[in-house]
């Protein structure tokens, strides 16, 4: 097997000391961002993309990696012993693993979610090794007009079938659109929206933006909310499972897998739909005598496998299209530009040895998690007692430290509280990030697709409806938002009980 | 006559909590508990959750003695401390007192120091074990 075999020299690369110690650090990083509620892998990735401009490409995406894998890991543990979701991917594990908690569960709570993300995330990484190349290779043939389609697509997905409300997604993507415009156009050479401000002719640098939007943005909404009555935390040893815990476990783990990485592939974004769905479904095969609503086991296990198979799966288009479906992924993707690698199909062949190294170091990173987050979980449930202002004084320093160094411009410091005030009022009047950071990002590349495909027309704009696999694409974008907004009406219209009650789900703003 | 005591879940603040009823017991007056927090962390151990919360409601009801429990959220639990005993007219504070390093006072403020320095009423500092001659 061919893979395998790259897998393998990526195995070696990656268990290199240096690269072994990236990991590590991201890992790390990842879990103590996961772990505090509003700050997560988006943001991390975000502060540290000015920080790896002196790194090997390598060893900056092995970190990244693992902060990714590693916000999945934390979030759960805020989850179970707080009830306030790390993460908005572990909102489904608090319902049960809080009640778990509750009961004195916690340890088993704790175990099963990280054994079950460390199973998923595995198998996640291992049907990524199979599937990117395979898609990359079919990929290559793909032409400008259907490019732009799937592109579409997944800013379409993302908008307008997965937000709570259509107005809100679309409101976040135009102002995403808007601020990927900012610059000179890239065949005539035209300024677009400079303001007349010749700084703004060279474009937004993505820095900024991401670090305003999620660091800036999330410290004002905080210092605008700094005062709250404390939340108390289950206290916990060592998670452990019995044999009855792990009888329990293991179906709802492969279940959750194989829910999770399909949804992470698709330009569906992100992880709320498959843990929701897990959960769902192991309450469903639960039977009669079930313990839901009590604390059941297998309503942590299922949802945990699923955020971490997702993770997993967003590899996929990341590596085999170059293209993005979650917060994450989006500045990761800004991150490969930032080296000057073409992200695309190409990606597989031109830069196969950090692709591969990359792969195997979110094996590597996975297992990491485990050995870390077992004996330390009651550890890191300690980090919740910092104090806010420390916490966020941190973040803001290396926002600002971040946004200065991209160009070493003071202009760019006014541009970062200009989206962190775009970030807090977003915040404030819920319009959720994603969309704006994939149209920040996904816009230009769009852009270039559309009018590449225009140029070999000669302008007809037939030519972008002009492949069989274009069609197809634009298709499913109708059937999806027919079908969004007629699910909207259904659900609006009748009143049925619908699973799970949404009253014991923990409410909470968007955390990314 | 009030009697506020300064109160966080543990044993110190279990002991000043006790000191108070027992003064509160002989000389008559009702007792305040406070127990403050700073609010600017997810997660405050010294802030009564809901079952450290009952523990609480419980010692004060096995008691003859009226009380009340505050738990206001501000920038400073001494000040907090000392804001309700001014607002309800205290004529006593009671505080419970740890042993602490040298290291450990030159790292860590300390509420009950606070308090002690800035009370404008007699302030009676306990320790877990100390019971109050009357």
């Amino acid at each position: 097997m061919e893979s395998l075999d790259l897998l393998r020299g990526g195995l070696e690369a990656a268990l290199s000391p240096e690269n072994l110690l990236w990991a590590a650090l991201g890992v790390l990083l990842g879990t103590f961002v996961g772990v505090l509620p509003g700050i997560g892998p988006a943001m991390a990735v975000a502060l540290l993309l000015p920080a790896t401009y002196g790194l090997e490409p390598t060893a900056a995406f092995i970190m990244f990696a693992g902060i990714y894998y590693g916000g999945m890991y934390g979030g759960s543990t805020t989850s179970i012993l707080l009830n306030t979701p790390g993460e908005s991917s572990s909102v489904m594990t608090a319902i049960e693993g809080n009640k778990m908690a509750k009961r004195g569960r916690a340890a088993q709570a704790l175990a099963s979610a990280a054994i079950g993300s460390f199973i998923a995330g595995t198998i996640g990484t291992l049907l990524v090794v199979f599937f990117a190349p395979a898609l990359a290779d079919v990929a290559v043939d793909i032409g400008a007009p259907s490019y732009f389609a799937i592109m579409l697509l997944a800013i379409v997905l993302v908008t307008a079938v997965l937000g709570s409300s259509r107005l809100r997604g679309f409101i976040a993507l135009f102002l995403g659109l808007t601020i990927g415009l900012v610059g000179l156009d890239l065949s005539t050479g035209q300024p677009r929206l400079d303001l007349g401000q010749s700084l703004l002719a060279d474009g937004l640098d993505i820095v900024v933006v991401a670090v305003g939007i999620f660091a800036l943005g999330e410290a004002l909404w905080v210092a605008a909310h700094l005062r709250r009555s404390p939340l108390t935390v289950i206290p916990t040893g060592r998670p452990w499972m019995g044999r009855d815990d792990w009888r329990r476990s293991w179906k709802p783990w492969l279940r959750g897998t194989a829910l999770g990485f399909p949804f992470g592939a698709v330009p569906a974004g992100g992880a709320e739909t498959p843990t929701f769905l897990s959960y769902i479904l192991e309450r469903r095969l639960a039977g009669k005598d079930h313990e839901f609503g009590q604390g059941a086991i297998e309503g942590v296990a299922g949802p945990e496998a699923a955020n971490n198979a997702s993770a997993a799966g967003t590899f996929v288009p990341l590596l085999a299209l170059g293209l993005p479906v979650t917060a994450t992924a989006s500045i990761m993707l800004a991150a490969l530009q930032g080296y000057g690698i073409q992200p695309g199909p190409q990606l597989m062949t031109t830069q196969s040895d950090l692709v591969w190294t990359l792969l195997a170091s979110l094996l590597i990173g996975n297992t990491l998690l485990l050995v870390l987050n077992l004996p330390l979980a009651p550890a890191w449930a300690k980090l919740l007692r910092t104090p806010r202002p420390y916490l966020y004084a941190g973040i803001l320093f290396f926002a600002a430290l971040g946004a200065y160094t991209v160009n070493q411009q003071p202009f760019d410091l006014l541009l970062l509280l200009v989206f962190g005030l775009l970030g807090l009022a977003m915040r404030r009047f819920a319009l959720p990030v994603l969309p704006l950071i994939l149209g920040v990002i996904l816009g230009p590349l769009m852009e270039v697709k559309m009018r590449e495909a225009l140029a070999i027309s000669g302008g007809d704009a037939s030519a972008l409806v002009s492949e069989p696999l274009a069609v197809v694409v634009y298709a499913i974008i109708v059937i999806a938002l027919v079908g969004s907004v007629l699910a909207g009406r259904r659900a609006k219209r009748s009143t049925l009980d619908t699973e799970p009650d949404t009253d014991t789900v923990p409410k909470q703003k968007e955390h990314v | 006559m009030s009697i506020v005591v300064a109160y966080a879940p543990d044993e110190f603040g279990r002991s000043a909590v006790e000191a108070g009823l027992a003064v509160a017991a002989s000389r008559g007056g009702d007792v305040v508990v406070v127990n403050a927090t700073r609010g600017d962390a997810l997660v405050d151990t010294k802030f009564a959750g809901s079952s450290e919360r009952a523990a609480l409601d419980e010692l004060l009801a096995a008691s003859t003695v009226a009380s009340t429990v505050r738990q206001p959220v501000g920038t400073d639990v001494a000040d907090a401390v000392l804001q309700v005993a001014e607002e309800v007219g205290a004529t006593l504070l009671v505080v419970g007192l740890r042993h602490r390093t040298p290291v450990g006072k030159m790292l860590m403020g300390s509420v009950a120091q606070r308090i002690l320095l800035d009370a404008t009423v007699p302030v009676l500092a306990v320790k877990p074990g100390q019971s109050v001659p009357l």
